[in-house]
């Protein structure tokens, strides 16, 4: 039994904008949303250098018993569902009538886990911790609120596969909606910002110190590249049966083709050519495409300068003939992690109908490897029918997936 | 601690921290029918009596309490 399968409302909530509309601008026009963080230096963090993202206020929205289990990053993810849910038509009543589960990418929540942990420390009495500090501090955290906030009865739980989470999660669902297991699936991924949960990270200098010019330091591809920027925020999908959108009326936002992945079975952080190579042939071969099918790659590019070398030898093993334009978003969102997948698919899936190919800012002198690239470093106006997006993360997990305009 | 004196800070906790209806808040008002409370608030009006009141709450001890003039009598006797 093979469907078809639909996405056919997004919404997102990131440091390009606080939705579709506003983001889209921000693609176009090729706007940073990295900045400084002071606090940072005073943590002993050698980058001062994130995504920068205001929380929205949920007080108005949703109850206190909603609101007592919501981290940071489960906040930014409601308000990213709401739109989704918004613009695939479906509203409470549809919900509580039809079964739609949910497959979220979230692979931290350390806020919650170091207050519980610094209280029970200091008090010695666990009961002070109250009610919300469980339920903030899972993994799970966001795929357990959001589907009680939603009535979501369909299945139920979170992806953690490092910085592939979010691709993974919609690639599950595409597999479960495929062949006949669901019909309805909302899928996402949700990043914390604070600097509390990058600490670690820092720690093994992969973040980027360009702090005199902030905007400019997230530059995936080029030469002079020193490092990544965390970032955040939260990306929803509602990923249906073509069949179930069209009945409901919904608008079709972009055709999934194709879901590839592979693992390094290799170093723990140091990325390798062979994995992203599989996981993107594996893709094509899903989506019974070619290389030259593909109108755009967006790259997971991180600005590491390792992780940048070997995913552009992948993409030049797989694309080298062809001069497919790349780009990478993350010169201009910085790393959303978690959120990474599923909001790259966003992104991807705004140029598609918007016709044009979003910059790989700050490229502007390619090393050895990108100079093989047909990297897109200027807003670029071009009809995309396909699109191909990548996600790769810590421990070697690769995720790929091909959407692509909606053809009856 | 006067019991008028334990009815404010009762009564504004349930306004502000569980967002209650001040018009639903009496004497012989039902914690969970009435004031909507469930399972999981009283762990959090146990975190809000220790820090309001000074005393620790024994769970089991909240068994009994029924109605908010209960709550209101338990932390005058322990206060």
């Amino acid at each position: 039994m093979d469907r078809r399968v639909v996405i056919s409302g997004v919404g997102i909530y990131s440091v390009l904008g606080k939705n579709i509309e506003e983001v889209t601008n921000s693609l176009y026009k090729g706007t940073s949303g990295i900045g400084l963080d002071e606090n940072r230096k005073e943590l002993g963090f050698r980058s001062m250098l994130t995504g920068k993202l205001e929380r929205p206020n949920l007080k108005k929205l949703l109850s206190r018993r909603q609101r007592i289990g919501i981290p940071e990053q489960g906040e930014y993810a409601y308000m990213a569902t709401v739109e989704a849910f918004e613009n695939a038509k479906i509203d409470m009543d549809f919900l509580e009538k039809n079964e739609v589960g949910i497959l979220y990418g979230n692979d931290s929540s350390s806020i919650p886990v170091i207050e519980s942990i610094d209280r029970v420390r200091e008090t010695k009495d666990t009961t002070l911790l109250g009610s919300g500090s469980i339920f903030q501090s899972m993994n799970s955290t966001i795929s357990m609120n959001l589907s009680v906030i939603f009535k979501l009865r369909g299945i139920n739980f979170t992806v953690s596969g490092a910085c592939a989470s979010s691709s993974h999660a919609v690639g599950m669902a595409y597999f479960l909606i495929k062949h006949g297991y669901q019909d309805i699936v909302l899928c996402g991924g949700g990043q914390e910002i604070n600097p509390e949960s990058m600490g670690s990270f820092d720690g093994l200098s992969a973040f980027s110190v360009r702090h005199d010019d902030p905007q400019a330091a997230s530059r995936p591809f080029d030469k002079n590249r020193d490092g990544l920027i965390p970032s955040g925020g939260g990306a929803s999908l509602v990923v249906e049966t073509l069949e179930s959108a069209l009945k409901r009326g919904a608008d079709i936002v972009a055709e999934i083709n194709g879901y590839g992945f592979s693992s390094n079975g290799d170093h723990i952080s140091v990325p390798n050519q062979e994995g992203p190579t599989i996981s993107l042939e594996r893709c094509l071969q899903d989506a019974n495409m070619a290389a030259r099918d593909i109108d755009y790659v967006n790259a997971h590019a991180t600005s590491t300068p390792v992780g940048d070398t070997m995913e552009a030898r992948a993409l030049n093993t797989v694309f080298g003939g062809c001069k497919t334009p790349i780009s990478s978003t993350k010169s201009m969102t910085g790393h959303e992690m978690w959120m990474g997948g599923a909001s790259e698919l966003i992104y991807s899936s705004i140029m598609m109908d918007k016709s044009f190919i979003a910059p790989n800012i700050n490229f502007e002198s390619p090393d050895e490897d990108s100079s093989k690239l047909n990297i897109i470093s200027q807003t670029t106006e071009k009809e995309l029918n396909t699109v191909l997006s990548n996600s790769f993360g810590f421990g070697g997990t690769n995720s790929t997936i091909i959407l692509s305009k909606y053809k009856k | 601690m006067e019991r008028t004196e334990i009815k404010k800070i009762v009564d504004e906790f349930l306004i502000d921290e569980f967002e209650i209806e001040q018009d639903v808040i009496a004497d012989d008002a039902h914690l969970i029918d009435d004031l909507g409370l469930e399972s999981l608030d009283f762990v959090d009006i146990v975190v809000i009596i220790e820090k309001e009141f000074g005393f620790k709450v024994q769970r089991e001890e909240m068994k009994d309490i029924r109605v908010l003039a209960d709550l209101y009598e338990y932390i005058e006797k322990n206060a």
